[in-house]
């Protein structure tokens, strides 16, 4: 019989229940593994980079330090220099090392998004799952806001606000936690709806829990990894949106260093065969590139629960 | 005659995550010959459904074909090349499944549904689909065949869908036919209307047919032969009258006892009386609810129109009536789900406040709900010893090792081994969940329970076994029941008392000997005369009282004023039972029926 009816007995097994055992772990696949290897890179990357770069990012090479091979004249410039034994990654067009600003700029890149992700998550969730659980006037009022917002093209909107209170990196932060705090206010709405009136959300209610409990211990977990798969796509969306912000020119300030105004400040470099642009453009890809593969992952994982569940 | 379909010692195996094998069906012979209803019988996980869709040459993802043959007029199907297997589908052999409303597209008209498969096939042109869609509308007898095929699925009822089903399947006139439990959804009345549907068109068309299902009475109405499964494996296999009452297998005459036998007074429990005191625990009071906001506050949408029950202390009261009468409607007033829009809802004689949201942690306490369907009704995500330890810390302030002990207890309680604390509910059966679900409300130390279709979920057995559990825990804890259900018969054997709600009124109430023995209640009579009985014949006796007469093939209506039942009833007088509220008659020992008709006239 499928019915398994515990004819433990005797009163004395009541005082010990045995210990749960452990939920079954994320199994990372071959590139889920790469993925990680990818991030963890460029997580020491933004711990290590400037104490390892071997120049400050600002830096302007000395003209003494190129040498034209086979003789000892200096070449004539110092821009967009082939890499060498002084610059791993050749130099960018004002004479900079590729390399070290490379480096610097993994802070600030990887730093201004996740603190951008962190913020549209923190704003998108809390409203999210306000206008899930507070009423039907509540929802239609944030729903309606936010699809007032959503309705403006993100670049353009980044665009205005800068040019009208500057660019610095909390407003940077700010504006672009706002902007992606839209969608996932969409998605926290939606699955919070879902979960909202599901049964054992009725039975918390008839229990009389409050809405705090509701929301902490009957919502959040069932939205959570769904939720997560979203943040990997997410934080690799703000990624682009910062870079390409700064490839226009609006994002990070010169002369800090950003992979996408990296790109963006070496373009010309590119006629002359530099590989100037190429390395923050590289840094961008891998990164992102690997973030997609471990959230692949944990998504099949939350998926293969739910296949099995249907057979 | 050769048989049309030959399984021989069929095995089909299920590959698990560590790539090992699992056998499900395990070498299972038999054959349906011609114009052969062959019924698969068997709890859940006996392997029915897998076997039936072997039919098709098909496995569920994850099952293997392991060694056997399923011949079709002397050709293996698992064998054969997909594009012969797909041109056997839904042309030689058709699959009926378990939910028509599932199976519909809604934006479709039904008559391009039911034509969709032998226009597809080219077997017929879209003509001669429509005449002989139009021929199966009759012979199913649904209503207004000439222009049904216009109309969209949700302008008919659930049985007519049912039935309309059925009319897609055989439309391509296919050879065999596989019915998947195909009535266990449907409230009793509806479940006659389509058994009877069916039988005549299998016979009419005279194409075979494999009938999947759980419910031995059902078979007895349909089946020639009858194989009944365990595990996987054939327990007996004969026909159906060998089956039925000569069974030869132990399991078959589990399987047997697990049919409660039909509603009759007498079969309650004796509940005991020492319970009893002044005030009822629980009763509502000229209760009016519904759903939507209409004007004065009134609901836009009523379901519940004057309703009076009272709960006696350690007393089970049963709800009854079809889908749409208003029974959970009634539960969720009574939890404060759903605040009443008019009356009061009492406990222990004061007077709670209509919306939980009012009323205090004692209160909540003493009124627990249990959910219909266990599967959502526990949270994924939290550990069993979490959802049973929440109340216990809400309600009774324990903590640490004595929620621990309490949790212990309740787990004994329900049955279930104490490892179980640590599981989540996801790895639990059915039946498991169910017992968590219970044992849930009974960590609250509650004076009444409110289960909402508790077993309708789980099969036979199953279900049995959590009826047993139910009647232990009431003698030991002394727990008010209302039990809601639109199985007769389960209340019968459990409840104290029966409330028989039709379309949001109570049209009669009393203990349970007095409401299922004479004077009845039309519908009351209508209710007890379609629940099916384990005997060959019983289907075409119960379609020729007048009461199924009138009542069946018909949905329920709310309405406003009069009697709801008024255009079912074989008893209805025009200009009275429509226009004028029924006064309620009192037949003493708390007995009381709703009719316009005196007590004389509905004794006959």
């Amino acid at each position: 019989m499928t019915e398994t009816t515990g004819k433990t007995g005797a009163a004395a097994q009541f005082e010990e229940l045995p210990d749960a055992p452990p939920r079954r772990r994320l199994q990372l696949s071959w590139t889920g593994k790469l993925g990680v290897c990818v991030v963890v890179f460029w997580a020491a990357i933004v711990v290590a980079g400037p104490t390892i770069a071997p120049y400050h990012e600002a830096d302007i090479l000395d003209e003494a330090l190129f040498v034209v091979p086979g003789s000892d004249n200096p070449y004539p410039d110092t821009d967009y220099q082939p890499p060498s034994r002084v610059v791993y990654l050749g130099s960018d067009y004002l004479g900079r090392d590729t390399l070290s600003r490379t480096l610097f700029g993994a802070r600030t890149t990887i730093g201004i998004s996740l603190a951008s992700t962190l913020l549209a998550y923190l704003v998108g969730v809390t409203l999210g799952i306000a206008a899930a659980v507070g009423g039907a006037t509540l929802d239609t009022v944030l729903s309606r806001i936010n699809d007032a917002f959503l309705s403006m093209p993100t670049i353009m909107l980044g665009l205005v606000v800068i040019a009208a209170i500057g660019s610095t990196i909390p407003i940077l932060i700010m504006l672009t936690g706002l902007i992606y705090a839209t969608s996932v206010f969409r998605i926290a709405r939606a699955l919070g709806l879902d979960v909202m009136v599901s049964d054992f959300v009725e039975a918390a209610r008839v229990r009389g829990e409050g809405l705090w409990w509701i929301i902490t211990r009957e919502i959040l977990p069932n939205v959570a990894m769904p939720m997560a798969t979203d943040f990997g796509l997410r934080f690799v969306y703000v990624i682009l949106f910062i870079s390409s912000l700064s490839f226009l020119g609006l994002g990070v300030q010169p002369p800090q260093s950003d992979w996408g105004s990296m790109v963006r400040e070496n373009l010309s470099g590119l006629p002359y065969g530099s590989i100037a642009p190429l390395v923050p453009a590289l840094a961008i890809a891998t990164l992102t590139i690997a973030i997609n593969l471990i959230v692949d992952d944990v998504s099949a994982h939350a998926g293969g629960k739910l296949a099995r569940r249907m057979i | 005659m050769p048989a049309l379909l030959e399984i021989d010692r069929l095995k089909i195996d299920a590959r698990g995550d560590d790539d090992g094998l699992t056998p499900i069906v395990k070498g299972v012979s038999f054959s349906v010959k011609r114009g052969e209803v062959v019924a698969l019988i068997g709890e859940s996980g006996s392997g029915k459904t897998t076997i039936a869709l072997s039919a098709l040459g098909y496995a569920k993802p994850g099952l293997e074909f392991t060694g056997g043959e399923v011949r079709l007029d002397g050709r293996d199907v698992i064998s054969m090349p997909p594009n012969e297997q797909r041109a056997l589908r839904g042309r030689r052999v058709a699959y009926l499944a378990q939910s028509a409303a599932a199976t519909f597209n809604p934006a479709l008209t039904i008559g391009e549904q039911v034509t969709e498969s032998p226009v597809l096939h080219g077997q017929l042109s879209r003509e001669q689909a429509d005449l002989r869609a139009e021929e199966l509308y009759r012979a199913l007898e649904l209503p207004d065949p000439d222009r049904l095929g216009k109309r969209y699925p949700h302008q008919v009822s659930g049985g007519q869908l049912q039935r309309l089903m059925a009319a897609m399947a055989l439309c391509g006139k296919p050879d065999l036919l596989i019915l998947d439990e195909p009535t266990t959804a449907l409230d009793v009345t509806t479940q006659i209307e389509v058994l009877k549907a069916f039988k005549s068109v299998i016979r009419q068309e005279g194409s075979a047919a494999i009938y999947v299902t759980h419910d031995l009475s059902v078979v007895a109405q349909i089946a020639d032969h009858i194989v009944v499964l365990y595990a996987g494996d054939v327990q007996e296999h004969g026909t159906a009258d060998k089956v039925i009452n000569r069974p030869s297998h132990d399991y078959t005459r589990r399987l047997m006892a697990a049919v409660r036998p039909p509603p009759a007074a007498g079969q309650g429990d004796e509940s005991s009386d020492a319970h009893e005191r002044d005030a009822p625990a629980l009763e509502v009071r000229s209760v009016t609810a519904g759903y939507g906001k209409g004007r004065n506050g009134a609901p836009s949408l009523k379901v519940l129109r004057d309703i009076n029950v009272a709960v006696q202390r350690g007393h089970t009261v049963g709800v009854i009536g079809e889908s749409g009468c208003g029974k959970s409607t009634l539960a969720r007033v009574m939890s404060g789900l759903l605040p009443a829009s008019e009356g009061e809802v009492l406990l222990d004689g004061d007077r709670l406040q209509p919306s939980l949201h009012q009323r205090d942690r004692g209160e909540l306490q003493k009124v627990q709900f249990v959910f219909q369907m266990a599967d959502t009704a526990l949270n994924p995500r939290q550990r069993i010893d979490h959802i049973l330890g929440r109340p216990i810390e809400f309600y009774l302030g324990l903590k640490g090792a004595e929620k621990r002990k309490r949790i212990g207890e309740l787990l004994h309680m329900v049955e279930l081994p104490p490892e179980f604390a640590g599981r989540y509910p996801e790895e639990l059966s059915g039946g498991q969940k169910q017992r968590v679900n219970l044992a849930r409300a009974l960590a609250a130390s509650p004076e009444v329970l409110l289960c909402d279709e508790v077993i309708s979920a789980l099969d036979t057995i199953v279900g049995a076994n959590v009826i047993e559990l139910l009647k232990r825990l009431r003698k030991q804890t002394g727990v008010s029941f209302v039990f809601i259900s639109h199985d007769l018969s389960t209340i019968a054997s459990f409840a104290d008392e029966i409330v028989v709600l039709y379309a949001g009124r109570v049209v009669e109430q009393g203990p349970t000997d007095r409401v299922l023995s004479p004077p009845y209640h039309p519908y009351t009579r209508l209710l007890i005369s379609s629940v099916p009985e384990l005997r060959i014949g019983w289907l075409e006796e119960a379609m020729e009282t007048q009461e199924a007469k009138a009542g069946i093939d018909r949905v329920v209506k709310l309405t406003e004023i009069g009697c709801p039942f008024f255009d079912r009833c074989p008893l209805a007088v025009e200009g009275t039972c429509d226009r004028e509220d029924p006064p309620i008659r009192r037949l003493g020992e708390g007995h009381a029926i709703e009719c316009h008709r005196s007590e004389r006239e509905f004794m006959h």
